[in-house]
């Protein structure tokens, strides 16, 4: 995926696939799409921060949040059009990625994991204590509906996983652009040795902060299409859980890997549907079978730990070279010396 | 700086790798049946017959052998302590009617899913409930921020909602939310009943509140503001679930001077507002709401958090002389013919749960289901069933009457006063029913209750 044109034509086979998917399968699976592309959507560009900058975020649920409380509001309150409102809900998002970039820029390591977990967890608390304009514990409304033109008929499901898997998809080939651009490049001078870095006239902070921009813009964007999908935005939504979960599949995927973001959001979203399935179908006791989608979750999580430290994509480039032999090292496996000639290229 | 993604590969573990595709190809499997089978259910639709003639598919998730059903349910999480017990009390309260001839001789499938009380995995399971297993019907979804999360979807999609696991007001909307109807008794209610009864019984004595600030709370403390005047209380102290520390409220409270506590709380908080209490050497009468009052889930909750702060408690010694309510038989009246028939259920179906409210409520809930479900006919639609509901359910194992009807959606009306002593609640006083207005009187039933039929199940 080294051209843009390669990457829009990916992109446009996905595009191409989702469509046809989302008419043969039932509505349930529209949803199911729509689901992993707000997943994906957030986890690219947490796969990229964390991966690509150097920068671990255990907050990420809080930008989502962010974006979810703008689109319910701005839904309920102005009626603008989803489009706008998904706009703005991802500059607003954005706006607060900076801030808490800023912050970022000089914390390391678990001083950084600390504050963005608080983050993560004290942000939620806001609708708590402002109820009369985020509704507290019940959280606020969300209408959408598909759009006229399509006809009575025209299952809402499919339309929403149109709307987010376009949304995703825009997203990924933006992200992939700048993956290749200075500014990636960049990105992993900093992550490799951010002196080295800075000595070659790369401005670390400025970088770092701009990651965090560009993650937290996705997360907003994930949250905004998390609710008109749900039709709800509630704090309940947004738990330390969703944050880790995010992490989870940036992991499982491949850190700092695009179509590892599209994988781990894959298992995340469709291993705890399937074991709660294979689970009820043996007729399991409830105390039990409830518990299966934990368990499966977690050991999907450890196989692919111990068998693919690089994630699935990791793995996937793995088996290729099986086949191919050892091909041109691909950017997350790049030599030390490939990032000097960056910031002057 | 080494970064987690700079590790290099691991020497490689043929054995591992072996299980790993073992694992994935496992998964695969299971992706390929589950979407096979649930293309099999049946969802045609046809007209409702009134006649004695077949059975037919007259619904969707309506089979001529079974119905099928579902829910959202917290099974793991930290709502699922106590919780988790309710849909398994259901499930084994249809499987009890099931082997006694089902509804019309169908049988009622019960498909709950678990949610961790998250509202964006109740949103997911709602769906897949509705759109891929083609529920009939979704029955006692539990949690007011996890079923707001559901309702604007099962209307829309006219699915019928019934006797949601929460007193929240919001889903008595019959003309936004015609699909939905609550069953317990609600907070604002509830609230007004407690609120007459420490007018009355603690005339001139200083009134505190401790809620749970959300709408289970701030509805109990609506009720509350109804009935007792504004110049007895002296504090009003709310927590949020997700923090466990309430020792600021509960110093609070204690420098109010209050003698009274009313709590609107779940279990886990009335259980800290104690221990709280003690350790300041604060002891007021707490009257707390029958969601935060169950004798046996209390204790075993005290006993658990002293145990975790080093501590040694008698549960039962703790929870002696809690004023609550009732608007279910209390689990210890061992005469009531509810109380014997969900025992017998309890023990031949469900033989691990505790005999506590949470049990007592599924099967009491399921009890109620089975009522619309033979009200609404041998062949029903789904808009049978609303109708049955809204042409008004015989109160059953309730204490009070449902105020179903065509322009009201809340269900159980009243409850009686109660006190626990010796680890059981026990009943003080008449049954009392009212309604959620500020100015609605409270009232004494006057009202028989009804008995359990001898086969434990509703006539048709």
């Amino acid at each position: 995926m080294q051209s843009l044109p390669r990457r829009l034509g990916v992109a446009v086979v996905v595009a191409v696939i989702v469509v046809v998917a989302s008419i043969k399968l039932n509505t349930f699976r529209d949803y199911q799409i729509a689901e992993i592309a707000v997943e994906v959507t957030a986890v690219a560009g947490l796969t990229l921060l964390t991966g690509l900058s150097g920068q671990i975020s255990l907050g990420h649920g809080a930008f989502m949040a962010i974006g979810a409380y703008t689109t319910a509001l701005l839904l309920m309150h102005l009626g603008w059009p989803f489009i706008a409102v998904l706009v703005l809900a991802g500059a607003v998002t954005a706006a607060a990625g900076a801030i808490v970039g800023a912050a970022a820029a000089r914390l390391r390591g678990p001083y950084l994991a600390g504050a963005t977990l608080m983050l993560g967890v004290a942000l939620p608390s806001v609708a708590y204590a402002y109820q009369g304009v985020f509704g507290g514990d019940q959280g606020l409304n969300v209408a959408f509906t598909a759009p006229g033109f399509l006809g009575a008929t025209f299952p809402l499901t499919r339309w929403q996983a149109w709307v987010s898997a376009l949304v995703a998809l825009i997203t990924l080939v933006l992200l992939a652009n700048l993956y290749y651009s200075r500014i990636g490049r960049n990105w992993r001078a900093v992550r490799d040795d951010d002196v080295a870095a800075a000595l070659d006239g790369v401005n670390v902070a400025a970088a770092r902060i701009l990651a965090f921009v560009v993650s937290a813009t996705c997360a907003g964007l994930a949250g905004a299409l998390l609710a008109i999908i749900t039709g709800l935005v509630a704090p309940g939504a947004f738990t330390l859980t969703l944050s880790i979960a995010l992490l989870t599949a940036a992991v499982i995927g491949g850190l700092g890997s695009l179509p590892g973001a599209l994988w781990g959001s894959l298992v995340i979203v469709l291993v705890p549907t399937y074991a709660t399935d294979v689970a009820t179908s043996h007729g399991l006791s409830s105390s039990v079978g409830s518990n299966i989608p934990v368990a499966a979750y977690g050991a999907v999580l450890i196989l692919v730990m111990l068998d693919f430290p690089q994630g699935i994509q990791g793995g996937l480039r793995r088996i290729l070279t099986l086949f191919t032999g050892p091909g041109p090292k691909t950017p997350t496996r790049k030599a030390p010396h490939e990032k000097t000639s960056a910031p002057h290229g | 700086m080494k970064r987690p993604q700079h590790l290099m590969d691991r020497p490689r573990r043929r054995r591992w790798q072996a299980a790993a595709i073992v694992t994935v190809a496992a998964l695969a499997v299971a992706a390929c049946s589950s979407s096979s089978s649930s293309s099999g259910t049946s969802s045609s639709t046809s007209g409702s017959g009134s006649s004695s003639s077949a059975l037919t598919a007259s619904a969707p998730g309506i089979t001529p052998t079974q119905i099928l059903i579902g829910s959202h349910q917290p099974l793991t999480g930290p709502a699922a302590p106590g919780y988790d017990e309710i849909a398994p009390a259901s499930a084994a309260y249809f499987d009890y009617v099931n082997a006694h001839g089902g509804v019309y001789g169908r049988k009622i499938v019960y498909k709950y899913l678990n949610d961790a009380y998250d509202p964006t995995t109740t949103a997911s399971d709602v769906r897949q409930l509705v759109l891929q297993d083609n529920v009939y019907a979704l029955f006692d979804g539990l949690g007011t921020p996890t079923h707001l999360a559901a309702v604007q979807f099962l209307n829309s999609e006219k699915v019928p909602d019934v006797f949601v696991a929460s007193g929240c007001e919001c889903w008595n909307s019959p003309t936004t939310d015609p699909e939905t109807f609550g069953w317990q008794l609600d907070y604002v209610r509830e609230g007004k009943i407690l609120g007459q009864y420490v007018k009355q019984h603690f005339a001139g004595d200083k009134v505190a509140y401790f809620y749970q600030d959300d709408e289970f709370g701030q509805d109990g403390v609506k009720g509350l503001d109804d009935e007792i005047p504004a110049s007895m209380v002296v504090s009003k102290q709310s927590y949020v679930d997700t923090n466990v520390n309430i020792a600021p409220q509960v110093a609070a409270l204690r420098a109010s001077g209050a003698k009274v506590v009313i709590s609107f709380s779940i279990p886990a908080f009335t259980a800290l507002l104690k221990l709280n209490s003690l350790k300041l050497g604060f002891a007021p009468q707490l009257v707390v709401s029958d969601v935060g009052a169950d004798p046996i889930t209390l204790s075993g909750l005290l006993e658990a958090f002293a145990k975790q702060g080093g501590a040694t408690v008698n549960g039962n010694e703790l929870t002696d002389g809690i004023i609550t309510d009732g608007y279910l038989p209390s689990t210890s009246d061992t005469s009531n013919s509810w109380i014997q028939l969900f025992t017998k259920v309890r023990n031949q179906y469900d033989p691990k749960a505790p005999p506590d409210g949470n049990v007592l409520f599924g099967e009491a809930v399921a009890y109620t289901f089975v009522q619309a479900m033979f009200k609404a006919g041998r062949n029903p639609t789904r808009a049978d069933l609303l109708t049955a509901i809204e042409g008004g359910l015989p109160q059953g194992p309730a204490v009070a009457p449902y105020a179903f009807s065509s322009t009201d959606h809340a269900g159980i009306t009243g409850a009686y006063m109660g006190v626990i002593k010796n680890g059981a609640l026990v009943q003080e006083g008449p049954v009392l029913t009212t309604d959620t207005s500020a100015s609605g009187a409270i009232t004494t039933y006057t009202g028989t209750e009804q008995q359990a039929p001898a086969s434990g199940i509703p006539s048709p």
